[in-house]
């Protein structure tokens, strides 16, 4: 059985959520079993994850879980992966998988894929993943040898596909240890598809020359409906916040589209932008290492080329 | 404060990855290695920063070949008191975890110190495991940490935001950036550094739970697709039409 632990972020959930149940239903059919999911804490309309393939949806509600603490989360989703005899665990590849991945390995003595890209393959009893590694400028071909496998899943890597209808939510029966680390505050901003999640993203970088010069940016991103994004020069000297910064020490990104306006292209950026489907490059520089790894470039001035696509975007939209 | 800091050796970050013909293993030749920046610049100077500020002592663990004496010393280098290496020359994180574990447990440390993730492995777990093979609490991507006796305030990075989080001591955490600046090892501390102890200890016994087949690099780029600046309706068409992503 596969066992996907489907988060949902203020009750609602997202579509990494729904691209993890897809895949957790495509992997269960390869096995030859059954895909449920599992819900902690408080969730809405957990049963329409059927849609997704989830064949069953449990939910967890306790007072443990309405604030995440990843060894009472890992408990509940060991727990319930024992209690339905699942073997696979599918995460989503976000700060909450990056603190129960290791968690549940460890636990259940399993081997672990953290941010795997793609279907598992599974051929005489073996089971591989794929994940990239060297912060994207390769990839491996992991084989996962024990018994219990989990596996998170970076987002954006698979479409979402429906492929059942909802189902009626179920309870569990699972024992949660004591919370270790009471939350104070959560602060996040408002309204807008946090970067790693972002399917189009528009960047700057030095080339912009000041923070005041960001209008050409968020007007581009906001013209798209994309998430800003910058070079990590542009954060270390806050001209931008830092959960902006993408790149090898930054937030690692493959939306559909990436736009990079006066950004050189330095392999420690490419890094982390570079499993991105589409790149397209605005640098006045014709020599910018970053034109070696777009499809579309643009040489020119960006604050002439990013009004004018704005506007070019905002007649596509019909604006 | 008692303070253990995990490290381990990365290709430097410039390097161009290439693989062996048979594409089972990086290809080492010209390849530099450097302490995993996030270990280096946040975990392990945030910890000295506390040691600093409170007295105390910081340990740094590293599991790997004796190669890897180079990255501990620089380490010490920067200031840590003192080192351990489980000599062992397997991979895969759970294994390393297990030896972690194992020195941790004897060492009584009040606040064990991981990098967010390795820039070679990407694997973001190691610190997770120690954490649930010692029933510690655990916050990962911490980008801030504040201490005050047996109580920290850990500031975690969250999708498009922070959330604070209050944990007692003794905990593991995995820092992130804004945690800590970069400090430049001085003259003094690279001489103090060779006669600081690192003691070598074996390895626990850990059965492999993973294996890499085989890596492959992703495939080469098509030239770029130049549009003429000012015209920027074809690169709206383009996108649309030829890639379909808007
Ligand atoms: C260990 C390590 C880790 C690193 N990690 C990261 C990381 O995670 N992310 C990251 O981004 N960097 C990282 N870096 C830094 C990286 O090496 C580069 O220094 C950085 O990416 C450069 O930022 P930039 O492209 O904005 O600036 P620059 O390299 O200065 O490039 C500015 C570009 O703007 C262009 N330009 C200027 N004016 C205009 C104009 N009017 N119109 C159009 N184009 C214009 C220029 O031609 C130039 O190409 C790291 C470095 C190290 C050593
Ligand atoms: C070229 C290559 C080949 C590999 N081959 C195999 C293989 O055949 N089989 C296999 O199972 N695995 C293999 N691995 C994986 C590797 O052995 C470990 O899994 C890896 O070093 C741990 O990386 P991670 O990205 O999972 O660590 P992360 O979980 O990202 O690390 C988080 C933090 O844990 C700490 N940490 C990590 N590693 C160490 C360490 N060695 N000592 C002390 N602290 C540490 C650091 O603080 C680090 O910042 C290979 C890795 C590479 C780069």
């Amino acid at each position: 059985m596969v066992l996907v632990f489907a988060e949902a972020s203020n009750g609602k959930f997202k579509k990494a959520a729904f691209e993890a149940v897809t895949y957790g239903a495509k992997t269960a059919a390869a096995l030859g079993t059954e895909c449920h999911a599992l819900t902690l804490g408080e969730a809405d309309a957990a049963g329409e994850l059927g849609r997704y393939g989830a064949q069953k949806v449990y939910h967890l509600n306790a007072p443990e879980l309405a604030t995440f603490d990843s060894a009472v989360y890992t408990a509940a989703i060991a727990g319930a992966a024992q209690a339905i005899g699942a073997k696979v665990i599918v995460l989503m590849h976000n700060s909450t998988g990056k603190n129960l991945v290791g968690r549940l390995a460890a636990r259940l003595e399993a081997g672990s894929a953290p941010g795997v890209n793609a279907l598992p393959k599974v051929e005489g009893g073996k089971f591989t993943v794929r994940k990239a590694v060297f912060s994207g400028k390769a990839f491996a071909e992991v084989e996962i040898l024990t018994d219990y496998k989990i596996i998170s899943l970076a987002g954006n890597s698979i479409p979402v596909e429906e492929s059942g209808a909802a189902v009626a939510v179920e309870s569990l029966n699972v024992a949660l240890p004591a919370p270790k680390t009471k939350v104070l505050e959560t602060k996040r901003a408002e309204g807008i598809t946090p970067l790693p999640e972002a399917e189009l993203v528009v960047s700057g970088g030095r080339g912009l020359k000041g923070p005041e010069n960001w209008g050409v940016i968020t007007d581009l991103a906001d013209a798209l409906g994309a998430t800003t994004a910058c070079s990590r020069p542009v954060a270390d000297v806050h001209w931008r916040p830092h959960h902006e910064h993408v790149g090898q020490t930054g937030v690692a990104i493959r939306p559909n589209l990436y736009i990079a306006a006066g950004i050189s292209g330095a392999i420690q950026h490419l890094a982390g932008v570079n499993s991105s489907k589409t790149i397209v490059v605005i640098n006045k520089d014709p020599e910018a290492p970053f034109f070696k790894a777009a499809d579309y470039g643009v040489v020119g001035d960006l604050f002439e080329v990013l009004p004018r696509l704005t506007e070019a975007i905002k007649k596509h939209k019909g604006v | 404060m008692k303070l253990l800091v995990c490290v381990s050796k990365t290709p430097e970050t410039t390097t161009k990855i290439q693989l062996t013909p048979d594409q089972a293993a990086l290809d080492e030749r010209g390849v530099n290695y450097i302490m995993n920046p996030y270990d280096e610049w946040y975990a392990l100077v945030r910890a000295m920063e506390l040691k600093e500020a409170v007295g105390g002592t910081v340990t740094l663990l590293n599991v790997g070949p004796a190669d890897n004496d180079a990255v501990i010393r620089k380490g010490l280098a920067i200031g840590a008191d003192d080192a351990i290496r489980v000599d062992a020359t397997e991979g895969g994180s759970l294994f390393i975890a297990r030896q972690i574990a194992a020195q941790a447990k004897e060492g009584a440390y009040d606040i064990i110190f991981f990098g967010k993730e390795t820039i070679d492995c990407n694997g973001s777990e190691v610190g997770a495991m120690v954490a649930e093979l010692l029933d510690l609490a655990y916050v990962g991507d911490a980008s801030k940490l504040e201490v005050n006796g047996t109580a920290a305030t850990v500031t975690r990075d969250i999708e498009g935001g922070v959330q604070v989080v209050e944990v007692n001591t003794p905990f593991a955490l995995s820092a992130a950036k804004g945690m800590a600046e970069q400090r430049i090892p001085n003259m003094r501390g690279i001489m103090m550094a060779k006669t600081k102890p690192l003691k070598v200890v074996p390895a626990v016994e850990a059965s492999p739970t993973t294996r890499v087949q085989h890596y492959d690099l992703p495939p080469a780029k098509s030239a770029v697709r130049l549009i003429d600046p000012e015209n920027m309706d074809e690169l709206v068409r383009l996108l649309h039409e030829e890639a379909k992503v808007i």
